[in-house]
């Protein structure tokens, strides 16, 4: 083959596979060689993206995967490599949350999503960096080290995602698997310069994510095209009965919703009669020039292709924070109460009694962001400002989504504007305000409280070099139609297939 | 609304943390600028009448609470369950003695 293995995609992996130009087992050998040369743990010049890495449980997964293959089975992800955050526990990987309180920890099962993803064949290559318990855009938040940005190993990559999407954009995988709290999956996307997809809330299972924010968390994929998000999502979604709030839908192909044309549609104009909603609050002043001019091309692109840019409103985007990071820490500081050192996860030795236990235990294992959203979290919830906090953002919650409602309802069938306000910064240069990284997720919040599926689409470079997401949010369910759209752009655009160097 | 150095310390308890007094100050002052600055505005906005969003697809559909058949579905295994317990004797969680 003229390109090498680890620049190829999920799509055309499975052509080679299927063909028998390669086996699993080369294809997971060749990439497990690409990240122990790429991807040693520490040193400013590794890119950080692993927390774990089992080659012998790789490879056995490569034989099976060959073996089904020689037995007669097909699919379009069988033999497949692919890389979990580590928020997704796996039984033959350990599973850390980026966090010490899960140092070694090893699940009983594996997540839903993992277990799917391997019901259709793809090949675990190990679990990958995050902020600690997806708290964090930056990753500068796992307890372990940081992933650093393949664009400038000075960078973040984002996050909470961060792994995943140093691991993709930098060919270790042609694919990973992200979770979505607030714009996990979305954000380093974006930064990364790769493809990534939230769904709507309840398309996968939550089943075997470490829970952040249980209204909020959504599994989603990271590749580097919206047809590899495509393949995987049609594989890891679908309703589960372990997840109270799973969505009771059928099975869907995503890959044929993404390729079917629209009605009126043409071969050059792929996009007509789209309407695509740019809401005044993602285009404020203070957006960085470099983003704004990248995101201007590819508007322009979407029009080519026969879209129609219309002026929307979502007039409470900027309470969007205030609302997010009042739930989400509350949900948080339930979800967290579980870390107590006596079930699982990290004890405190020496420690006097049992409240003395659970105290130096939760302190020592969990890292500064993890405890100060905990606090928050108690603090919007107890006696005397729960009603002016936690009852008045779950209100707020409501008229945001119905603003989204309004501009699907009258105006628009999908919304577009920047993933971030700025590409990616510096590793350090904010780490002493964290009010910093939680006002730059502006542009995220407002889908994800609304439960809506969102994307993030490489819409070209900005400053340095680095990459500029476009961000795509769609009606609840409209998966599909925002794989079309991104697909289209992609058709004509090359800026998903630039690498770093 | 802003908190003072023993609120912070009483929800540290409540939250069964341990800050040192260093932390609890740092925790203070990021709390009280944050809450100042970006969380006052939410008490502006007049939600009177709205129905509180507690999870996303109730704004679109309804969501009733889904009840399982009551069987046997699965079989736990107890000695994988604790395979990541800091102690266990067994089949027994040790917790420091609570009953004196």
């Amino acid at each position: 083959m003229s390109t090498e293995l680890h620049d190829l995609g999920v799509a055309a992996l499975g052509q080679a596979l299927a063909s028998r130009q390669v086996s699993a087992t080369e294809l997971a050998g060749t990439l497990l060689a690409r990240q122990a040369a790429l991807d040693s743990q520490c040193g400013p010049s590794s890119l950080g993206a692993y927390l774990a890495v089992d080659a012998e449980a790789t490879l056995a997964q490569a034989r099976r995967a060959d073996q089904r293959r020689a037995d007669g089975e097909s699919g379009p992800l069988l033999g497949v490599p692919i890389a979990h955050k580590d928020i997704f526990v796996t039984r033959d990987w350990p599973t850390t949350a980026g966090s010490k309180m899960l140092a070694g920890y090893r699940s009983p099962f594996d997540a839903t999503v993992v277990e799917r993803l391997a019901a259709a064949g793809t090949v675990t290559l190990g679990k990958l960096n995050c902020d600690e318990f997806a708290m964090g855009s930056s990753n500068e938040h796992s307890a372990f080290f940081p992933a650093r940005n393949p664009w400038d190993l000075s960078r973040i990559p984002g996050g909470s995602s961060g792994g995943s999407a140093v691991a993709v954009a930098a060919r270790l995988a042609p694919a990973a698997t992200g979770t979505d709290t607030g714009g996990s999956i979305r954000q380093p996307a974006a930064f990364c310069g790769i493809t990534g997809i939230k769904p709507t809330y309840g398309v996968c299972s939550r089943y075997g994510m470490v829970a952040f924010a249980s209204s909020l968390d959504q599994a989603g994929v990271m590749a580097r095209s919206a047809e590899d998000c495509a393949l995987l999502l049609g594989a890891m979604s679908g309703f589960d009965e372990r997840d109270a709030t799973s969505a009771e839908r059928p099975p869907q192909d995503y890959r044929a919703q993404m390729l079917a044309p629209r009605d009126g549609a043409s071969a050059s104009r792929p996009l007509a009669g789209l309407r695509i909603g740019l809401p005044a609050e993602f285009f404020p002043p203070a957006l960085a020039a470099d983003v704004n001019g990248a995101l201007r091309g590819a508007l322009a692109a979407l029009e080519k292709l026969g879209a129609t840019l219309v002026d929307v409103s979502l007039p409470r985007t900027a309470l969007a924070i205030p609302v997010y990071y009042v739930i989400a820490p509350a949900e948080a500081s339930s979800n967290l109460s579980r870390f107590d050192g006596v079930r699982y996860g990290h004890r405190a030795e020496p420690h006097g009694d049992l409240m003395d236990l659970y105290k130096k235990s939760r302190s020592e294992g969990f890292g500064p962001e993890v405890q100060r959203r905990i606090v928050i979290g108690t603090y919007v919830l107890s006696h005397g400002y729960y009603d002016a906090y936690y009852l008045q953002a779950q209100k707020l919650r409501r008229m945001i989504a119905d603003d989204f409602s309004r501009c699907f309802a009258e105006r628009c069938d999908v919304i577009a504007g920047p993933v971030a306000p700025s590409v990616a910064w510096k590793i350090g240069e904010r780490s002493d305000d964290p009010v910093q990284d939680y006002l730059a997720d502006i542009f995220t919040l407002p889908a994800s409280l609304a439960g809506l599926p969102g994307m993030s689409v490489p819409a070209g470079f900005g400053e340095a070099g680095l990459p500029v997401g476009l961000q795509l949010i769609g009606r609840h369910f409209a998966e599909g139609q925002l794989l079309h759209v991104a697909h289209a752009l992609q058709q004509a655009t090359d800026w998903h297939l630039r690498s770093p160097k | 609304m802003s908190l003072t150095p023993s609120e912070v310390v009483r929800l540290a308890h409540l939250a069964r943390l341990q800050p040192t007094p260093a932390e609890q100050q740092a925790l203070l002052a990021t709390l009280n600028g944050f809450f100042d600055h970006h969380v006052a505005p939410m008490g502006a906005v007049d939600t009177t009448g709205v129905e509180p969003l507690y999870t996303p697809l109730a704004a679109v559909q309804a969501m009733p609470l889904r009840l399982r058949e009551d069987a046997v579905t699965e079989v736990v295994d107890r000695n994988a369950n604790q395979a990541s317990a800091p102690a266990v004797q067994d089949g027994l969680y040790l917790v420091p003695r609570v009953i004196e």
